[in-house]
């Protein structure tokens, strides 16, 4: 209102005035009244209106003057595109000032004016300070072909700017090197496949001896560029190493991690035997477990990697416990990662001491903390077995404290060490039952059910226990529903006689007055099971359940391995790819170590290390849902080797019939469009209905980028309450697909939200043939209940790149194939010449091997590769005028029998 | 209130406004007990560090390297506080000029540049009119391999001070026994050297001696040792030689840790008994657990008490014992603390009738002291060779001390 009619008066007067002492003549006054207008911008006023006013006293050799006039510009050329271009002269000048600190200023500043007309002009002066005497101008001159990349990357490749970037590599100065290398890791990051760093023996020398001379920040950059190099042997990977591990003494902690980084991955080219191996093994403890006296944020990071560290190569800090332990002072982010970590190296030697430790923190003030204490300790009892006595009766000691978190913690992980050591310790179920009434956590309920139905035969009043629970059966929440039921079943298989009554309520409480269809069908099920078959219903009911396993919340080791390549990054804070949270990045390739030593070359699919023995990586403790699930599908696919094809039976024309129309369909749907600029993009379709599944929504589509078949995945939250801890899994399938790392949904879904998720898949997982071929059964998980849905993908995603056969190959593949394994298809209506048709196939990797025109007739001789090596051979005739293509399809199958 | 006070888009690809969800963010954050250094918001990521009562905060939409982010923002407050004396509201809003060259001179479209104040303060000046000349010109220091120290420094007389300072870091569990002890020390330099001196520091370091072949009596071995940016790192990995160019004035030389089993120098032994509803009894012995030659010195033994507890009484051997309520602290002071001496503190506070009954934090006992002329693993500076080519004579001067650490002492209340 009246206000700010008020302010902007007094406001517009002071422009006014401001304008009057910027266009005076003296120098100092001029001077002033630059530094009032950038003061006004600090505090977020607009003096745009300034912007010709202040670019006229951009022709001054007053140094304090040009930048304050330079900063502005910075601040509003992009406001006022067309006033901008008066700054070009002045910057083309100062380029060519006879102090080199006015020719970097101008070169650093040019850069960040991001209007794209201006941006011509700047290339002359830019291509000038490259070549500068000074090296000042130099080291800023590169970091502004980055920026101008930025702004027009066209512009940047077209000028020849790259090739002189790549040259100050080779600069004598080590500043002018460093920057060089960082401009060009952040232009290679938006060009993936452009090999622009170019990295060869040749190279990585020049940065190894750069690496010793240049500024802390300069080592950064230079280390994190070594570590997107594979060495060409171990030899290569340990000498590099060698020159590496001196960055470990230095006082910066992000010099170190960088260091740690390449060290970590350049390791897994090195033999195990090797003694050299062992060395550093050595010598990376002491640094990591020095980042620990780092101020608290560096902490966190370096926590977060020691967390991934850990889990890839656990012998490292296998003696470094101690300085795991939680300080009173740390803070909260800090000690729930020391905690774990804590409980990662829990092992038979030091768990006394992580017992009494994790006992001192079950006592402390801040719940959060206190519970993941709790929770630690029921992880070493299943973690090491010698240890689990102590536990049990520590956890007893908890539940004394009637803290009542720590009782109902304590009654979830309980429950858990029942599941690991069957039979062992009932005795304390007494004490349990004692703190029913207290647990009001769904977790902690639905644990106690569990244990109360499983050891219904020894607890005498189970039936009343259960039974008061019954009471409000409605008011319960769907786990302690389900658990409920099952519990009151077991019971009754184990003591028929005395609850009959009860199992028929709950029975009818299940069926017939619930809304919820999961608690219905397993009602129905138990009703039908426990009145045709009893017998039957026992095996079912009482069937011995598989164990869980020792370790818990591991890390996929295909993604662990991705994050090892992060240290130190973003992606190694949160646990999660940069695809997962980089917009842009989804097309990037993944990071992966390189192959490890002693597998010949090219033996496993894209060299992805395979940890021996990796432990199976189970959900969370407490939850009978993951277990479900992976009863249901068979064990993770994680670190299995490609299944032998072989055992396959494979008809020929099943893969054309069932894939191949469908690919040539959707070449043929987008024929049209292509002439306009379009780009075939499958729709995404609905594979699960809010209806089918507690709410949650799933549409998707498939999708192959740079190489890796993505699922797109977009999940719905329908329903009223938030989902969280999702998974995902693969049946078998006909080609191997799994997914490459966990669903990544970054936060909690919320109601009428809705996520995309893109799920890089792999083709290493188990095979089985499927009907129709490209079907692929998955199964979802979240918080709520386990999901399945089947749903067909694009044979096209297993198109490899590198499914050019060779001419001569070709034809004699193609006259030795059968007849038989031939079919022909006819596509209408398509609007393309051949050239158009053959570029537009070679996009989804069918390669055109020769065409020849007979009688007016286009014939295109294609190729494709399938993930699994089997090559396909096609012919494609197009008559000239004509719209329809027949296609003949041929699938070769003598070199990869199935 | 909460407001910008300053802020530089280095390469545009974050919106300035994101900066307006920082903080809602980060105080949800500290309600629901999730606070983490690291937050995000889309896809636009905060990282934070907090300084008295400024935020620093980077933002990013890229998978940044976080450690950089971190160290570079607690560089900035290095400089900012070397340049303004005391980084807050004030000494910004007043140097916003030099500020912003700061800034652009610290980082470039993400890239941290020179970010040695003594380099930065030869060209980037707050007394800009006055010194025109010399900030018209680059200083070549700047793109120096040497980029932290000047040609031409000139002393009459040539000196190095040199401090070797051992942090005690020790965790007691409430029985008594010592969970975790470790050693950080630090050795740093004051350096009053003309010219570009070479410098060679001699430690009587353990695998320097089994390297020449010398006697190990009296040799420490460090776990691990960090480096000034002037240390040449390959020479002392290959050869265990600490040689350096030495920046000009003060400097954190290097720092090493050494993991052995340090007998807590001095001893606390307490007993908290709470007498619900009405007292509560503590009792606090203390022992220097150190040569007899030697003196602790500023002594503080920082004791908790409940936050409901009222009418202090305290009786002590020796030194003052103060009550501290906003900190729920006793804190008992002793000035001078010989070594092989036990002193006794006993306190008495009353409890109200109605208790509180909310379950309060068990911080452990904490302890400050500082022991002259000692160090607890025995490094010693052996020699510090000082060449410079014009051939002066320097001389080199050492100190030792031994300070607490983090020294905490669980109690059983």
């Amino acid at each position: 209102g009246n206000l700010s009619i008020i302010l902007n008066y007094f406001f517009a007067g002071e422009i006014f005035e401001l304008k009057a002492e910027l266009n005076s003549d003296k120098k100092e006054k001029k001077k002033e009244a630059v530094k009032k207008v950038i003061a006004s911008m600090t505090v977020g006023k607009d003096v745009s209106a300034l912007f010709p006013d202040v670019v006229n006293c951009m022709q001054t050799d007053n140094l304090e003057l040009k930048k304050l006039v330079y900063l502005y510009l910075m601040n509003y050329a992009k406001s006022q595109p067309d006033m901008a271009i008066m700054a070009v002269n002045t910057f083309v000048k100062d380029c060519e000032d006879p102090n080199p600190l006015i020719r970097a200023l101008a070169v650093r500043t040019m850069g960040c004016i991001r209007v794209d007309k201006i941006t011509e002009y700047l290339c002359e002066p830019l291509r000038k300070c490259l070549k500068d005497e000074d090296p000042y101008v130099r080291k800023t001159a590169a970091v502004c072909v980055a920026k101008l990349h930025d702004i027009n990357a066209q512009l940047v490749e077209d000028q020849g700017f790259l090739d002189t970037l790549k040259d100050l590599i080779s600069d004598s100065n080590p500043m002018v090197v460093a920057n060089a290398v960082a401009a060009l890791s952040e232009i290679a990051e938006s060009h993936p496949n452009s090999n622009l760093l170019d990295l060869n023996p040749q190279t990585i020398n020049k940065l190894l001896t750069a690496l010793n001379e240049c500024t802390e920040w300069g080592q950064i950059f230079i280390l994190d560029c070594l570590a997107n190099y594979t060495p060409r042997d171990d030899r290569e990977s340990q000498s590099i190493c060698e020159r590496v591990t001196p960055r470990l003494s230095h006082a910066n902690s992000a010099v170190v991690l960088s260091a740690v980084k390449v060290l970590m991955k350049f390791m897994e080219m090195l033999p195990k035997d090797l003694d050299y191996y062992g060395t550093l093994l050595k010598k990376l403890a002491p640094p990591l477990v020095t980042l620990l006296s780092a101020e608290p944020e560096l902490q966190y990071v370096a926590l977060r990697n020691i967390n991934l560290i850990v889990q890839k190569r656990p012998e490292i800090l296998k003696h470094e416990m101690k300085v795991f332990f939680v300080k009173y002072n740390d803070p909260i982010y800090v000690k729930l990662e020391k905690l774990d970590i804590m409980i990662r190296l829990a092992s038979q030697a030091n768990i006394a001491q992580v017992l009494a430790e994790l006992k001192e923190y079950a006592t402390e003030v801040d719940v959060d903390f206190v519970r993941k204490a709790v929770r630690a300790i029921g992880r070493c009892a299943i973690k090491v077995e010698q240890s689990a006595e102590r536990c049990v009766s520590t956890l007893l000691d908890l539940i004394q404290t009637k803290v009542n978190y720590v009782v109902q913690e304590a009654i979830v992980v309980i429950k858990d060490i029942f599941r690991k050591y069957p039979n062992k310790y009932e005795s304390v179920i007494a004490t349990l039952c004692e703190n029913l009434d207290s647990l009001d956590e769904p977790e902690a309920r639905a644990a106690m059910i569990w244990i109360v139905g499983e050891y219904a035969e020894r607890i005498d009043n189970a039936d009343e226990l259960l039974e008061s629970f019954l009471e409000g059966f409605h008011d319960e929440s769907t786990q302690v529903q389900l658990q409920l039921l099952t519990a009151i079943v077991k019971l009754f298989l184990k003591k028929p006689t005395e609850t009959q009554e009860l199992v028929q309520q709950v029975l009818s409480l299940a069926t017939q007055d619930s809304d919820n269809p999961d608690l219905r069908d397993r009602g129905y099920i138990y009703w039908r099971l426990l009145s045709t078959d009893p017998v039957a219903a026992k095996e079912v009911v009482l069937a011995e359940k598989p164990l869980i396993s020792e370790e818990t919340d591991l890390i996929e080791p295909t993604l662990l391995d991705e994050l090892i390549c992060h240290i130190g990054s973003l992606a190694s804070v949160y646990h999660k790819p940069p695809s997962a949270f980089v917009e842009g990045s989804r097309g990037v390739q993944h990071k992966r170590l390189p192959p490890r030593s002693g597998s010949p070359e090219g033996a496993h699919s894209g060299g992805a290390a395979i940890p021996e023995a990796v432990p199976a990586v189970i959900p969370s403790q407490g939850d009978l849902l993951g277990d479900l699930l992976n009863l249901d599908l068979g064990p993770p696919t994680t670190g299995v080797a490609p299944a032998p094809t072989s055992a396959m039976q494979m008809g020929a024309m099943d893969l054309l019939g069932g894939g191949l129309d469908s690919l040539v369909g959707g070449a043929a749907l987008n024929c049209n469009c292509q002439t306009l600029g379009w780009y075939f993009l499958p729709h995404l379709q609905v594979w699960l209905l809010a209806m089918k599944a507690k709410g949650l929504e799933i549409a998707g589509t498939f999708s192959r980028r740079g190489g890796v078949i993505h699922m797109e995945l977009s999940l719905t939250n329908k329903a009223m309450s938030v989902m969280t801890d999702f998974a995902i899994q693969f049946n078998r399938n006909s080609f191997g697909l799994a997914p490459a790392g966990p669903l990544q949904v970054l936060t909690p879904l919320s109601p009428n939200q809705t996520t995309e998720v893109s799920l890089p898949l792999s083709t290493v997982g188990p095979v089985m043939k499927m009907e129709p071929l490209n079907n692929l059964q998955v199964a979802v998980k979240n918080n709520i209940d386990v999901f399945y849905f089947s749903c067909l993908y694009p044979i096209s995603i297993l198109f490899v790149e590198d499914g050019k056969m060779e001419r001569q190959v070709f034809l004699a593949t193609w006259k030795d194939i059968p007849n038989e394994n031939e079919a022909q298809f006819h596509i209408k209506d398509c609007h393309l010449n051949s050239d158009a048709a053959s570029s537009k196939l070679q996009s989804s990797n069918i390669f055109t091997i020769a065409k020849r025109t007979v009688d007016n007739q286009d014939m295109l001789y294609q190729s494709i590769k399938l993930t699994n090596g089997i090559w396909v051979l096609a012919e494609l005739r197009l008559q000239a005028g004509n719209s329809n293509y027949t296609v003949s399809g041929v699938l070769e199958r003598e070199r990869y029998r199935f | 209130s909460v407001f910008v006070l300053i802020c530089r888009n280095y390469k545009g690809d974050v919106d300035m406004a994101e900066i307006d969800h920082f903080l809602p963010l980060l105080l949800q954050q500290e309600e629901e007990g999730l606070l983490s250094p690291a937050i995000t918001r889309g896809n636009v990521h905060f990282l934070w560090i907090k300084h008295s009562n400024l935020y620093l905060v980077a933002t990013t939409n890229k998978n940044s390297n976080a450690a950089l982010v971190y160290a570079f923002l607690y560089k900035l407050v290095e400089v900012f506080t070397e340049y303004f004396k005391e980084l807050e509201e004030e000494s910004i809003q007043d140097n916003f000029v030099v500020v912003y060259e700061l800034l652009d001179e610290l980082m470039d479209f993400g890239f941290p540049q020179t970010t040695d104040s003594k380099i930065l303060q030869e060209y980037i000046t707050q007394e800009g009119n006055k010194l025109e000349v010399a900030k018209s010109k680059v200083p070549t220091t700047v793109t120096n391999a040497v980029s932290w120290r000047s040609e031409g420094i000139k002393y009459k007389k040539n000196e190095v001070f040199i401090d070797v300072i051992e942090s005690i870091n020790v965790l007691v569990n409430a029985n008594g026994s010592v969970m975790s002890s470790d050693i950080v020390g630090s050795i740093k330099l004051k350096t009053m050297l003309s010219g570009m001196p070479e410098l060679r520091l001699g430690l009587n370091d353990r695998v320097l001696f089994t390297l020449t072949g010398r006697d190990k009596g009296k040799s420490v071995a460090m776990e691990d040792v960090k480096f000034h940016q002037c240390v040449r790192l390959s020479r002392f990995e290959n050869d265990r030689t600490i040689s350096f160019i030495p920046p000009d004035g003060e400097s954190e030389l290097m720092s090493y840790r050494i993991n052995t089993h340090v007998k807590p120098l001095i001893w606390i032994e307490s007993v908290i008994e709470r007498f619900s509803h009405s007292r509560v009894e503590i009792m606090v012995k203390a022992k220097g657990q150190f040569k007899k030659q030697s003196v602790a010195n500023n002594v503080e033994i920082k004791v908790p008490v409940p936050s409901d507890a009222d009418s202090p009484k305290f009786k002590t051997s020796t030194g003052h014992a103060k009550y501290v309520p906003e900190k729920n602290l006793v804190v008992w002071t002793i000035k001078s603390f010989p070594g092989g001496k036990e002193f006794l503190m006993r306190a008495h506070f009353g409890l109200p009738s109605v208790e509180n009954d909310e379950k309060e934090a068990k911080p452990p006992i904490t302890v400050k002291f500082e022991i002259p002329y000692f160090t607890v693993s025995g490094i010693q500076v052996r020699y510090m060779k000082i060449i410079e080519k014009s051939g002066y004579q320097a001389l080199p001067w050492v100190r030792y001390i031994t300070q607490s650490g983090d020294y905490q002492l669980r109690t059983n209340s």
